[in-house]
This record gives C-alpha cells, structure tokens and sequence, in this order.
C-alpha cells in the first residue's frame, strides 16, 4: 500500500522535527564556539533542513491540494506544527545543543534506516537512505563531543550534566505515537518508535558511561509538541523562521 | 583559565580526492584530538565532494625544512640538468609521458 493522504500528518511531524531542528542550529551561526564546529553546526542544520524539505514536498504532493514546500514550512500557524518538543529547547550552550542532538540523532538514525528498510512508501524509503547517513555522523559527533565535554574539564563536566539534566525529560516524546502516527505504523509507512526503544537506551548508556555522566531519573516526561502544544520559546523561533515569507509573500531567491 | 590553543592544538588535513590518487595538503584546523580532527576535516573540507579519503596529523609532528637553509638545500640541484631525462628520443608511439 502506498502513501495516501491520510498519512500526511504523520509525515508532517518528522519533517517539523528536523525543520525546527535544523532551524535551531541555524542559529549557531556567526556564534560558534570555534569556527570548525561554526562548520559543523551549520553542515547538520542543513542536512536537517534538506530532509524537512524532502518530506515537505512528498506530503504536499500526496495531500495533493496545492500546498508546497514553502507553504508547509513556512506559512502554517505554531498550533499547526507537530514537532516533539526536544527539538524546539533554546540552543543553551554547546553542551545544550550537542546533547540536544545526540538524543535526536541516536533517535533518528534507525528510525530512517528501518524506513529505508522496510517502507511501503517508496518515495520516503529513499529520502530515509540519504538521511539515514546524515543522522549517522550527526549521531557520532555529537556523541564525541558529549564524551568529551562530560568527561573533560570541570566546567565542561558541569555544564554537560545540567544539559542532562534540563533535556533529558524531553527524550519520552520521541517513542509516543500520535493517532497519525500509529495509523502510519499500522499501513508500514513507518516502523514502531517502541521498537527503537532498546536500541536508543543502549547508544545513551554506551556514550553516557564513557563521558562518566548519569542517567536522570525522569517520573514523567514532558510532551506536548505531537498536539501542537509548544513550548513559550516556539512563537520566538516561529517568528524568526516565518518572517521574510509572511513580510514579502511568495519571495524567492 | 586553560589557552583554547592547548586544548585544541593545530593539526593538518590531507585530502585524496580519489582512489589511485595521492592525499594532498588542503589546510589546517584546530581541534582536541585525532577523532574530532578527523569530523572537522570532514565537515570544513570535504562540503563539497572533494575527496574520499582524510588524514590529519599534529602540525607539531611535521619536522620542516628551514627556510633559511633553501639555498643550500634546493639551488645545488638546478645546474644538473641531466638528472632530468629530457635526452631521450621517445618514440611518437608512446605518447604522453
């Protein structure tokens, strides 16, 4: 069974993931700590804002009502959007940002490997074989750098475990399937998030152990992003990301 | 307070741009280690296809020739121009060579 127009939303969600994402570490620019992360931030948030246009496009296409790229990135009001809230946390220091990527990558790799697998949308397994690569560096150097700064200096020991500390509670809403999700899973356009579960706790514990960082405890893990319900920083973010199209309608490069 | 330069000390980028080639010299970077050196190299220098292949080393590693002693290294070597073999006939058949 293909894509149909009833798997949009579900769609739409990740690619709001990686659009905010992606958007979040635009933000880096010009204020990197040194100019070869200033690089590297900047080579993830493209990565990122590529695959939300991919994803854009084909749910565009499949909803078939004459929505484009533009319009779903860029023209939808902050209900609208469907991101998990992880993904819309202020950037905080580079220990915020990097842990923040960390728990996304080591959450997105197999996910786009198992769609690549194992999609019944021909369309999407292709934009997940080339994501799939991405997330898999963006989930190594982040993960060197949470190593590094957890087990580095005093200050950067300290820093990484506050950013534990402040995220980690964010990380549940990655495994919760909205409605439009779980009828995506159910057609196998999607794998199980539940299913990336294990695998996901063991990549944290592996490079957690090696930064000497703890697990947090966590009772209850926010959620929210999946209806809609955002966080106070999103209409900032929203604002930045939607102003030259909601200024200069239809502008183009 | 730690200098940024001792944490994250100069290493060089090598870059080979395809197999049977050689790794060629595109720059430098700083970075704590090998493998942070290496993910540097990757995302400063190859953004745009430039190779497939990446070597780094410590910039302190590489003993240099001195500057100051180029005459006696290098002008010994230009009046001995039959060390270049540029006295054969090379048959037309050959080619370039």
């Amino acid at each position: 069974m293909a894509a149909v127009e009833t798997h949009v939303p579900a769609i739409l969600e990740i690619a709001d993931d990686c659009l905010i994402l992606g958007h979040r570490l635009s933000e880096w620019c010009g204020h990197a700590p040194i100019l070869e992360e200033e690089m590297a931030l900047a080579n993830m948030g493209l990565d990122l804002l590529g695959q939300a246009r991919a994803l854009y496009a084909h749910a565009g296409e499949i909803e078939d009502k004459g929505r484009t790229e533009d319009d779903l990135a860029f023209l939808r009001r902050e209900r609208e959007y469907r991101n998990c809230l992880l993904v819309e946390r202020r950037n905080g220091d580079f220990a915020h940002t990097m842990l923040r990527q960390f728990y996304f990558a080591a959450f997105m790799q197999p996910f786009w490997r198992d769609v690549a697998a194992g999609s019944t949308d021909a369309t999407l397994a292709g934009i997940a074989a080339k994501a799939e690569k991405e997330m898999a560096y963006h989930l190594r150097h982040s993960g060197e750098w949470v190593i590094r700064m957890g087990d580095g200096t005093e200050e950067s020991a300290r820093r990484m475990a506050d950013a534990v500390i402040e995220l980690h509670r964010y990380t549940g809403e990655l495994f919760m399937a909205s409605p439009a999700r779980q009828q995506a899973i159910a057609s196998g356009l999607l794998p199980d998030p539940e299913s990336l579960r294990a695998e996901w706790d063991e990549t944290i514990a592996a490079v957690f152990n090696e930064a000497k960082l703890e697990m947090p405890e966590i009772r209850v893990m926010q959620k929210g992003g999946r209806d809609g319900n955002h966080g106070e920083d999103m209409g900032h973010l929203l604002a930045e990301l939607q102003f030259m199209q909601r200024a200069y309608p239809g502008q183009t490069w | 307070m730690t200098d940024r330069h001792d944490l994250t000390p100069l290493w060089e980028v090598f870059i080979r741009p395809r197999n049977g080639l050689h790794h060629r010299h595109v720059g430098s970077l700083h970075a704590a280690d090998s493998a942070l050196a290496l993910q540097a190299a990757r995302d400063v220098y190859t953004r745009r296809g430039e190779g497939n292949s990446i070597w780094v080393c410590r910039s302190a590693d590489i003993a240099a020739s001195d500057p100051s002693f180029a005459e006696a290294n290098f002008e010994p070597a230009d009046d001995k121009i039959y060390r270049h073999p540029t006295f054969y006939d090379i048959p037309d058949e050959v080619g370039h060579m």
